[in-house]
């Protein structure tokens, strides 16, 4: 039993947190948000320096070659910083999807490469979203139609603009029409393969709001030690004190089931889905408890356009319902644990069913 | 990373589940709140002792088997997934155990851990006294060094209360200020009692469950020769918080103890679907429940990993009590909601294999008071782990 991270890996993300640190202040968020697209060239452009963009992409097409066990890590990064970019659809989706396509496949040849060395942003649709995420700028849609995969390039589709509270979300309907040429995997290999991206969009998610969890409730402790009232910082008042503790309780307790998670994609175990479906909930608890929570302790500031904690509160709850909601991962959960003759209790949390499941032996067979 | 079992991790799984197989008892034991089922319970110690699996984690030399927190965790599981009678010495072997390794003497290691091991000696804790609960540095409980020529004994005059298991235990331990007119957490010293010794008088109380599951203490010039004292005289404050006070924290409830909780909860939503779903909520719950057995479970394994590695914990240990206490009330309160107006009835104990239910609910109403209330763990929480200003 060991839930350590590998040394490079935790390198890796002290690097970016470094990097973040300076390079994404809330300050250049609210830039970035006021801008009309929404994204920022440059800062893409670093984060593709950073290595980013080139994470998860074979070493074959120009990459790393690394994988979820990194990229958990480097979400939990992109959440604390509320990184308002489509990094994770390009280089972790849509890098997932493209280089598990069967072999052969002339999209992986053409875009992977692309992906590592920054130069694109790939946009993924799938089915449990009704909008399609980062679509305007996107040099490439991935699309589910009836399982399959549709590779379409952004002038072979029709968008329309919505607005997400969260403005750092930049989201689209996507009118588009399949056809032999569009699709570039059957509906055979495609459903493993889109369970796969829905698994690790998941995951991802997960990370990204236990992050988001984490920076408010430092918001929260700092503006607590600051603000006096009757004299004495609000945050030695026992009242505020418990809030923001039972927010550390419950980010305490989602982390090791998120890397647990994550654990079981990058395994590739049978129980994947629900271990991601576990982490969601649990990571999205505690990012909307520490949301309202940090909101209560600001006091009236809470409720301001002004204060950061709004930018990272938004998000939350907008990511909470993303890839699945709360619904959606709870009735997953239910089917699994009130089945019959499943194995719960002492002893099994790492226990690995046969995989029975005909989902399981797709991915193995798509990704060999 | 790496979540999976060695071998001779999994070896040791299979050598505990067919021990226990071969001698959990049968029939469910009688309460250790009463007299015949704490006879009962200190027997089943005394045959765990006989295999070597009272104490697993201690040494080789004292009676344990050398165990690393991951074969505890493991032993744990099969102990609950066998429904193995509960510790009736926990306070001993979890608690004292590990203190007394630390703080003791050669002699009194030698003295009291395989007594321990064995169910000769049961234990209680006395801490909490009428005027020191949360604030235990206010106990005043007096313990005078006397050095006479028959030899040195403290002189103990005071009350302590609120002590699990000492209706019929044999040993108490405990804080008593051995420095007169000393204040808060000065001047405190870590004594070993015996219950039997005159001058001590001991007065149940009941419990919810109209048991005795603890009691009052009196002491009335009782002396205790001075080689009980564990520690320095005077440093029994930091004798008491010692960093083992961490590892304690992790082993007082271990995850098992949840998980077996909640499979029975999921069972029992099973059996009554027909009516329980009246209610959506409660399906929620049982599947929350599930969910939150299973974090603490990952969580007290990442724990684990890290300190077996060398690593220490912090003061987040204290998110655990918190979160244990009130997922067994989540349970419970769940499951009592499930069962409805059979919920209230005493009469039909527990069959063989089956939660009790009434009991586990009434037992979770105790576990947000019990080692430090869960507003002292918050208020921990808020100052040592995230920062926050003292008031
Ligand atoms: C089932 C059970 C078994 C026990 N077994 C033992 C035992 O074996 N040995 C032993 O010594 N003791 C034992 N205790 C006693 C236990 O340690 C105390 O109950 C506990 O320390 C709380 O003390 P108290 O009951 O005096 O409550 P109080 O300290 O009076 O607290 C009452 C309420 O006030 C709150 N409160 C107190 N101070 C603060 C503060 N600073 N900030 C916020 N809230 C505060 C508490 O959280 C609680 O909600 C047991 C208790 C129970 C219920």
């Amino acid at each position: 039993m060991d839930f350590d991270f590998s040394a490079d890996a935790i390198a890796l993300r002290d690097s970016i947190h470094r990097f973040l640190m300076v390079e994404a202040a809330p300050e250049m968020l609210r830039e970035i948000w006021e801008t009309a697209s929404g994204r920022s060239a440059a800062l893409r452009a670093k984060l593709a320096d950073q290595g980013l963009t080139a994470l998860s992409v074979p070493e074959s097409h120009g990459g790393m070659g690394l994988g979820d066990l990194e990229w958990v890590l480097v979400q939990y990064e992109l959440g604390y910083y509320a990184i308002p970019d489509s990094l994770s659809d390009t280089a972790y989706l849509a890098a997932h999807l493209l280089q598990h396509l069967p072999n052969g496949a002339a999209a992986k040849q053409d875009w992977l490469p692309r992906i590592a060395s920054g130069q694109v942003r790939v946009a993924v649709g799938h089915p449990v979203n009704r909008l399609v995420a980062d679509a305007e700028l996107a040099d490439l849609l991935l699309l589910w139609h009836a399982d399959e995969i549709h590779a379409l390039r952004r002038d072979q589709v029709q968008l329309a603009a919505r607005t997400s509270i969260d403005a750092s979300r930049r989201l689209f309907e996507v009118r588009w029409t399949a056809s032999d040429a569009t699709r570039i995997c059957s509906a055979q290999a495609g459903a493993a393969l889109w369970q796969a991206v829905h698994d690790r969009a998941t995951v991802a998610l997960a990370a990204q709001l236990l992050g988001l969890a984490q920076r408010m409730l430092d918001l929260g402790i700092d503006y607590a030690a600051q603000r006096k009232q009757f004299g004495k910082p609000i945050g030695s008042f026992q009242a505020v004190k418990h809030q923001l503790a039972d927010v550390a309780v419950k980010i305490e307790f989602a982390r090791p089931v998120l890397h647990r998670a994550a654990y079981a994609l990058a395994e590739q175990q049978p129980l994947a889905s629900i271990h991601a479906s576990q982490a969601k909930l649990a990571c999205g608890e505690a990012a909307l408890l520490a949301a309202r929570k940090s909101l209560q302790v600001h006091g009236a500031m809470g409720y301001t356009w002004e204060a950061d904690l709004q930018m990272f509160m938004k998000r939350a709850w907008a990511l909470d319902a993303s890839w699945g909601d709360r619904s959606f991962h709870k009735a997953r959960l239910a089917e699994h644990v009130l089945a019959d003759g499943v194995r719960l209790g002492p002893g099994e949390t790492f226990a690995i069913p046969e995989p029975a499941a005909r989902a399981t032996r797709a991915v193995r067979s798509a990704t060999a | 990373m790496k979540l999976t079992y060695t071998a001779s991790q999994q070896a040791f799984r299979k050598e505990v589940r067919s021990w226990l197989a071969r001698h959990v008892p049968k029939q469910p034991l009688k309460s250790f709140d009463t007299a015949e089922g704490f006879a009962e319970h200190r027997a089943w110690e005394a045959k765990l002792h006989s295999g070597r699996w009272s104490a697993v984690t201690w040494p080789e030399s004292v009676g344990g088997r050398g165990c690393d927190l991951i074969e505890w965790l493991i032993f744990e599981e099969e102990y609950w997934r066998a429904g193995a009678p509960l510790r009736v010495n926990q306070n001993g072997v979890f608690l004292l155990a590990p203190t007394l390794m630390e703080f003791g003497t050669e002699a009194q290691k030698q003295h009291f851990l395989p007594r321990m091991a064995s169910g000769e000696h049961i234990w209680a804790q006395g801490w909490s006294e009428p005027g020191a609960g949360s604030d235990m540095a206010a106990i005043r409980c007096a313990a005078e060094r006397v050095d006479a020529p028959s030899g040195s004994y403290y002189l103990i005059n005071g009350q302590k209360t609120w002590s699990t298991r000492a209706v019929w235990a044999d040993w108490c331990f405990g804080l008593f200020r051995t420095e007169a007119g000393s204040t808060r957490h000065h001047g405190l010293s870590f004594v070993l009692v015996p219950l039997t010794l005159p001058g001590i008088t001991i007065r149940p109380i009941r419990q919810l469950n109209g048991l005795t599951g603890f009691a009052e203490i009196f002491f009335d010039d009782v002396k205790v020769p001075a080689e009980h004292l564990l520690g320095e005289e005077g440093s029994g404050w930091n004798v008491a918080m010692a960093t083992a006070g961490f590892e304690r924290g992790l082993m007082l409830r271990s995850p098992a103890r949840f998980q077996a909780t909640a499979k029975a909860l999921v069972e029992l939503y099973r059996s009554r679907r027909a009516s329980a779903d009246r209610d959506p909520s409660i399906r929620d719950a049982v599947v929350s429940s599930w969910m939150q057995a299973e974090a603490y479970t990952l969580s007290t394994y990442n724990t684990a990993s890290r300190l077996v590695q060398g690593g220490s914990i912090g003061p987040e240990a204290s998110t655990n009590k918190i979160f244990w206490s009130e997922l067994d009330l989540l349970m419970h309160e769940t499951a009592m909601r499930i069962l409805g107006q059979d919920g209230e009835l005493m009469d039909e104990p527990p069959a063989a294999g089956e939660h009790g239910w009434l009991d586990g609910f009434l037992f979770a109403q105790a576990g947000p008071i019990y080692a430090g209330s869960n507003e002292i763990q918050r208020n921990i929480i808020a100052e040592r782990m995230l920062g926050l200003p003292r008031a």
